[in-house]
Formats: structure tokens, C-alpha cells, sequence
């Protein structure tokens, strides 16, 4: 749901004249919504912008970012990085599966709070 | 391998834990365009981003709960030292990887790179978070316009925008 809070936010800002890039890792959601440009990086949720620590990666994506930025020339532009995460799919078939529970304990109760917390807000009309 | 169908994923795993209703993703036919009315190395750009970025010692307690999921606003200054930076976000691939490097997520210093070799020409000074809202409503109509207003008075021409 966070890329599709951003999505919807880029829409927002290019609707009213701002040109935007997303950088971003989950490619349905933000093409299903529907931007202007996406720089498509084929790895786990959490690291958009490259590995960790690896600054030279994440250089390149940054540049293709802002050369996306100022060259795409019509909506829904999707250019896609061609590193591959490293060590294989195996996090592609496991995330979101019953063998690989997407967030633990802890990340799970703070999930199921915060959606008791937005209902309640909702019934009494504050969202 | 093509790339992670999450929209389909998401739908078969929460209906396996229970949930009745799917989703409703957002989805647009048209898409809104803007073209950089300047060349990028005159440009001032921004980032939005909903990874939760956090200035360490301002965290605002009780009022974290009340925004995730809820919508909301904030603004870190852009020259804030990044080792002062971390996410709180939980909604990540952590069997993959981590959030450890902000820079994996909020560029920052890549766009300070950027502005200090010249390939664009400055940082707005103030970056932007964004909480992930349940209400697609609410960004369209809070959060985004919001966002918009601080863009516009920082003199900002691009936005980078990152998920997490």
C-alpha cells in the first residue's frame, strides 16, 4: 500500500504541474495505479534505491532516475534496471506466502493496532 | 524470473488468513503528465517518501500509531546528517534484506551527490514523508495536496519519490 500512497501522491503533484520519478520495487501496484514515470528495481521490498551500502548501485539507479525524469516524453514511462538481486528468486515465490509470513510477531500486532486505531477514527468520521 | 505480481500475491495471502473482502487497488485510465520545464541542471528537486524516515530523538510517541495507516505529513530538513536518519517501517521484505542503509530507500545523499556534481542544481531544503494511508481519498484530497503546497514554496521542479 505504500506505493500506492506514493503513486496516487506523484499522480497528485504531476495533475498540478510537478514532474515526478518514482523508484520503486513493486511494479503492478504502481502501474495498475497508473504514473508518469517509474524506474523499475526488480528487488525486495525496502531497497528501492539498491542494495545496502552499495553506493556505487545505488548511484546508477539514481541517475537513471533523474535521466527517466528528464527525458520521458509521455505518461506511464517505465524504464526497468537490469541488475537482478543477488542469490536467486527464491524471495520472489516465498514473499507473501503461507510457507513465509510477511511480517512477524511484533510488525503483525502493530499492523492489526494501527487498523483497530484507522476503524475507530473512521466511525467517528476523522479519516 | 518476471517480476513479483504483489496485487495477486497480496489477494490469495490475506484470503488464506481469513479476510473476505480483497482490496480494491487503486486504478486510473488516464495518467496525469508534466514535462521538466527546465534542463535538469537548472532543476531543484525534492523527495516524498513513504518509508517512515525518522529523525532520530523526534519521535512523537502515541502520535506514530495514530498515522500509520491514517495518512499524514511531515517534513525533515534536507541537510539533516543521515547517520540522525532511520525507518520504522515494518511493511518490508525482511526474510530478503534490511532497512539499515537509508540511502536504500531515501536517497538523500545520492541527491546531494547529484546537486554537488552538478547534474541538477540544488536540494530543496526540506524532504517530505509521507504515512501510507488505508483512504485513497485522503491522499488525494489531504496528503497530496499538502505535499504539493510544500513543493511549491520550497521552489521545488521535480519530486523523486520512493515506497517502502
Amino acid at each position: 500500500m505504500c506505493h500506492q500512497t506514493v503513486s496516487l501522491t506523484a499522480r497528485y503533484l504531476e495533475e498540478n504541474g510537478i514532474p515526478t520519478v518514482l523508484i520503486a520495487n513493486a511494479r503492478d501496484i504502481v502501474e495498475y495505479c497508473g504514473v508518469a514515470r517509474l524506474l523499475f528495481v526488480d528487488y525486495p521490498l525496502g531497497n528501492p534505491c539498491g542494495r545496502p551500502f552499495e553506493v556505487e548501485e545505488q548511484r546508477r539507479i539514481f541517475d537513471m532516475a533523474l535521466d527517466l525524469l528528464a527525458n520521458a516524453t509521455e505518461p506511464r514511462s517505465t524504464v526497468v534496471v537490469p541488475q537482478t538481486w543477488p542469490g536467486g528468486d527464491d524471495w520472489k515465490r516465498l514473499i507473501f506466502s503461507e510457507e513465509q509470513p510477511f511480517l512477524d510477531e511484533n510488525a503483525h500486532n502493530n499492523w492489526i493496532n494501527a487498523k483497530q486505531h484507522y476503524k475507530k477514527l473512521k466511525k467517528e468520521g476523522k479519516v | 524470473m518476471s517480476h513479483v505480481k504483489y496485487i495477486d500475491k497480496t489477494r490469495d495471502y490475506y484470503l488464506s488468513q481469513g479476510y473476505e473482502k480483497p482490496y480494491e487497488w487503486a486504478h486510473f485510465d488516464e495518467v496525469p503528465f508534466a514535462r521538466l520545464s527546465k534542463p535538469l541542471s537548472e532543476a531543484r528537486i525534492s523527495l516524498v517518501s513513504t518509508s517512515d524516515v525518522t529523525v532520530r530523538g523526534t519521535e512523537d510517541g502515541g502520535n506514530h500509531a495514530d498515522k500509520l495507516f491514517n495518512g499524514n505529513v511531515y517534513s525533515i530538513p534536507a541537510d539533516t546528517p543521515i547517520d540522525q536518519l532511520y525507518s520504522r517501517q515494518d511493511h518490508y521484505d525482511k526474510h530478503a534484506t534490511n532497512l539499515d542503509d537509508v540511502d536504500s530507500y531515501f536517497p538523500i545523499t545520492r541527491l546531494h551527490e547529484a546537486a554537488a556534481d552538478g547534474r541538477i542544481d540544488s536540494v530543496a531544503n526540506r524532504v517530505h514523508g509521507v504515512f501510507t494511508a488505508y483512504s485513497q481519498r485522503r491522499t488525494l484530497t489531504v496528503d497530496g495536496p499538502e505535499v504539493l503546497a510544500l513543493c511549491r514554496a520550497d521552489g521545488v521542479d521535480a519530486v523523486v519519490l520512493t515506497p517502502v
